[in-house]
């Protein structure tokens, strides 16, 4: 019993015959996809490559700010291809920082989540054999990779004081537009056209799916609460990325057209620009979020052994998160001059979000709470989730606050807050996704044990990098340089070392990966047991190439308000 | 396919056009980027990005005809077409939610700070604005007239008279480009350029990528148009002329709200051309 409202008591076909497991050659079947399985693998794969990228960078960020002065930017200057002077060092810095943002944003977070978990066990969960859109599916995944490759273009060609585009990843004008000359800067936003394109068709490839291919049987409110997290999220995606589409052609024409859209020479306002970024990128923090809150409830429910507590309330908390998340941006420009009035309303709207956030921490609490317990890895990263995204709220709600955002706003009190809800958060709903379903994808068992180390060494680093980021922030580091007075040494030599414990533990997940590929355990069609009801597990693992061929069918003898009694099906 | 598929699902084979259309994108804004910054081959580089996207597109739906005639899209296969395409034009309407929304800003808070604009909207830079009532006003008739034709064709569809069809499409197909025509006329004798003021930055981009978006639904038409000669459509399935009307009826009404904010309001009290 998990996750909805009841345990699926489904009938599924026999998963054995040929047919379904004819899998097309090597180049037809990875370059040519229609099958949300391989789909999902690749998108995995790339988000997987990509993080390495983006920590990469953040292992060369951690480096450079382990002590005062500027240490090895210059070498990375030359290293580039460049010219090492005062000026190249710091645009250096701006190209890191952009770089480590996008990447991990736009090419690691949402291809995992979104791209990866979503199209893998979307489908599987609602008991469909696909998804909608095919074929489209595998343009939004190759639209994702060629966003990248136009991101990687940027980094080799003049973006102003050096090489690469030293924006941000929010690209702000006028610094993004007369203030980066050079074509770096152009395909830094072209990358994030071509990402964009790709998500909105998978937004709308999700939403198809997930209103017209569930399995006979299946209600809206059935469905489990990944699905449901995907929904919301789709339909976020769906709404604000074409906003920012319009935003950054605006910068686009700005920069090689003549238009004043943020040239106040002209007329035009850089505010504008931050206020139809922010229209998206609000909506954008809770689109990397909340498949993870969808993966959290699927996996503390499956390893409590308990259906989650609420799951009407879990459901609408995520679609009020989404609506409220619409009409909070400005939470992000309290510092741009914004009259009082505005900062009030949007102080007050953001604090309503922590209303549906904690209606689901304390249901995640709730589920827990006399369930029968099992600590097997995905659930230690799911409660690690719990404890440290609640962490990252508690500063949000802080930092909601327009008059104390006056004194925090662009220090490391930010930075701390946003990697506690996004590298922690995100990231640790990632990593329990990934184990929970890793068995389930690949057929084989990962090690428990290394899963574990992997866990605390990550858990402990992390801490160690972010959490003295507070006091920074409190003590007034400014976000985004790469020098600062010696004052704030000692925070950040620690913040380094945690850096290294955390690299460590990702070394521990890639032995562990290769151990499960190589020597792993063949996992069973139900790897976790009877906690585990939802429909991924009354299929093979790996599941046949196409599954679903006759429907399973969702029966209705099940109360919904009394799911507690009825037994659990394996 | 397996043999023993029991559902009405279209399970597709592999495709290579996503991959192709793909990597002509990114080569069609890197030709973009390279030819803004006066870089070699930028011609070379755009005019193949541009290639292989028309080449995709024409692939692609044309592989998605060639599916519907072979029967490949059951009824729950065209209500995911629907989903869809209202999905689509519900993004679409946000991306021009964005254009909106800077040309209120600039209306509705005049820069007071540079001489270009002076506090005033439309901008001191704009000594004549376009008459609304004039060439915009018959544009807004010729579409809403257009909205009227495509609805005969539907109902001609819809009653399996097939002259019916074609007529209306022809019409509609027609009066699309002269709205096109008339709006290319009107740019090229209007009395603003483009860019070096918010005003005229925002009118044309706004007008502009309407103008392209009304281009994208005539060839839509078009197409439908050349189905219909070709007897694809029937009383009962014809959602691609369905989702080229929808695309025509959201274009008309962006047309409404920018002919009403942009060329009436945005130019009230204006000398006109």
């Amino acid at each position: 019993m998990a996750t909805t409202a009841e345990g699926f008591d489904a009938h599924t076909d026999d998963h054995t015959h040929h047919g379904a497991d004819h899998k097309p050659s090597f180049f037809a079947r990875w370059f040519m996809s229609t099958n949300h399985k391989d789909i999902g693998t690749m998108y995995l794969i790339f988000a997987i490559v990509a993080g390495i990228i983006g920590g990469a960078i953040s292992g060369i960020m951690r480096a450079e700010l382990a002590a005062p002065g500027i240490q090895y930017l210059g070498w990375w200057v030359n290293f580039m291809g460049g010219e090492a002077s005062f000026d190249a060092n710091l645009h250096m810095w701006n190209v890191f920082i952009t770089a480590h943002g996008l990447i991990m944003v736009f090419f690691m977070v949402m291809p995992a989540m979104i791209g990866g978990f979503g199209n893998w066990f979307v489908p599987l969960m609602i008991g469909a054999p696909d998804m909608a859109f095919p074929r489209m599916n595998n343009i939004s995944f190759w639209l994702t990779v060629v966003g990248f490759i136009s991101l990687l273009f940027s980094l080799f060609v003049p973006g102003g004081t050096g090489l690469g585009a030293g924006t941000g990843w929010t690209v702000y004008a006028p610094l993004s537009t007369s203030g980066s000359v050079g074509p770096a800067v152009d395909f830094a936003i072209f990358s994030l056209h071509l990402a964009g394109a790709g998500s909105i068709l998978g937004a709308t490839n999700f939403i198809t799916t997930i209103f017209n291919m569930r399995a006979p049987g299946m209600t809206l409110h059935k469905m489990p609460l990944f699905v449901w997290s995907m929904l919301v999220t789709a339909f976020l995606l769906l709404l604000a990325l074409p906003v920012l589409a319009a935003a950054i052609t605006m910068l686009i024409t700005d920069r090689n057209f003549g238009t004043t859209f943020f040239d106040a020479a002209g007329g035009g306002d850089p505010v504008l620009y931050q206020h139809l970024f922010w229209f998206f990128g609000h909506p954008e923090v809770y689109i990397m979020i909340l498949p993870g809150f969808g993966m959290v409830s699927q996996i503390v429910a499956t390893f409590s052994r308990k259906p989650v507590f609420g799951y009407l309330g879990m459901a609408y908390a995520m679609v009020a998160i989404g609506v409220v998340g619409f009409i909070v941006w400005a939470h992000h420009m309290y510092t741009v001059g914004l009259d009082v009035n505005t900062k009030m309303y949007f102080t007050a709207a953001t604090m309503v979000i922590a209303v549906p956030t904690g209606v689901k921490i304390f249901s995640w609490i709730a589920t827990m709470w006399g369930g029968s317990l099992e600590f097997k890895s995905p659930m230690v990263w799911a409660l690690g989730f719990i404890f440290l995204f609640t962490v990252g709220g508690v500063t949000g709600v802080v930092l909601a606050n327009g008059g104390i955002d006056d004194n925090l706003h662009d220090t490391y009190y930010v930075v701390a807050h946003f990697h506690y809800v996004l590298s922690m958060g995100a990231v640790f709903s990632l990593f329990a996704g990934f184990y929970y379903w890793f068995p389930k994808m690949s057929g084989r068992w990962h090690s428990e044990f290394l899963s574990h180390v992997h866990f605390w060494m990550f858990f402990i680093g992390v801490n160690v990098i972010f959490f003295p980021m507070h006091f920074l922030g409190m003590q007034g580091m400014p976000r985004r340089y790469p020098d600062y007075t010696v004052a704030y040494t000692y925070w950040n030599e620690i913040a380094s070392y945690g850096y290294l414990i955390m690299a460590g533990s990702m070394l521990v997940f890639f032995v562990n990966i290769g151990y499960a590929l190589v020597a792993g355990r063949r996992a069973e069609s139900n790897t976790w047991g009877p906690g585990a009801t939802t429909l991924e597990w009354t299929l093979s693992s790996p599941p046949p190439y196409h599954q679903f061929e006759t429907l399973p069918v969702i029966e209705e003898h099940h109360d919904y308000h009394d799911h507690m009694s009825t037994p659990a099906k394996v | 396919m397996a043999g023993n598929v029991n559902h009405d699902y279209h399970i597709l084979e592999p495709d290579i056009w996503p991959l192709i259309g793909a990597f002509s994108a990114l080569t069609f804004t890197s030709g973009m980027v390279l030819n803004m910054h006066e870089m070699p081959n930028a011609w070379l580089v755009l005019g193949l990005g541009i290639a292989g996207l028309i080449a995709t597109f024409y692939a692609w739906w044309a592989n998605v005809v060639k599916e519907a005639q072979r029967g490949d899209h059951t009824p729950v296969v065209q209500l995911h077409m629907r989903y869809g395409m209202i999905l689509f034009i519900a993004s679409e309407v946000m991306f021009f939610v964005g254009w909106f929304w800077s040309w209120f800003d600039f209306a509705l808070f005049p820069n007071a700070l540079t001489e270009v604009v002076g506090g005033v909207w439309p901008p001191a830079a704009i000594d004549e604005v376009l008459n609304p009532f004039d060439l915009p006003l018959i544009n807004t008739l010729i579409l809403l007239c257009s909205g009227t034709t495509v609805t005969w064709a539907h109902h001609c569809m819809l009653n399996g008279d097939r002259d019916g069809v074609k007529k209306g499409l022809w019409l509609t197909i027609l009066l699309g480009a002269l709205f096109t025509c008339i709006q290319a006329y009107e740019y090229a004798v209007a009395p603003f350029a483009f860019g070096g003021n918010t005003y005229s930055s925002a009118f044309y981009m706004a007008t502009g990528f309407h103008g392209f978006h009304v281009l994208i639904g005539t060839i839509f038409l078009i197409v439908c148009l050349a189905r219909t000669y070709k007897g694809h459509f029937t009383p009962r399935q014809h959602f691609g002329f369905e989702a080229a009307a929808w695309y025509w009826h959201f274009v008309d009404v962006v047309w409404l709200f920018l002919f009403i904010v942009v060329y009436v309001w945005g130019g009230w009290g204006a000398e006109t051309h």
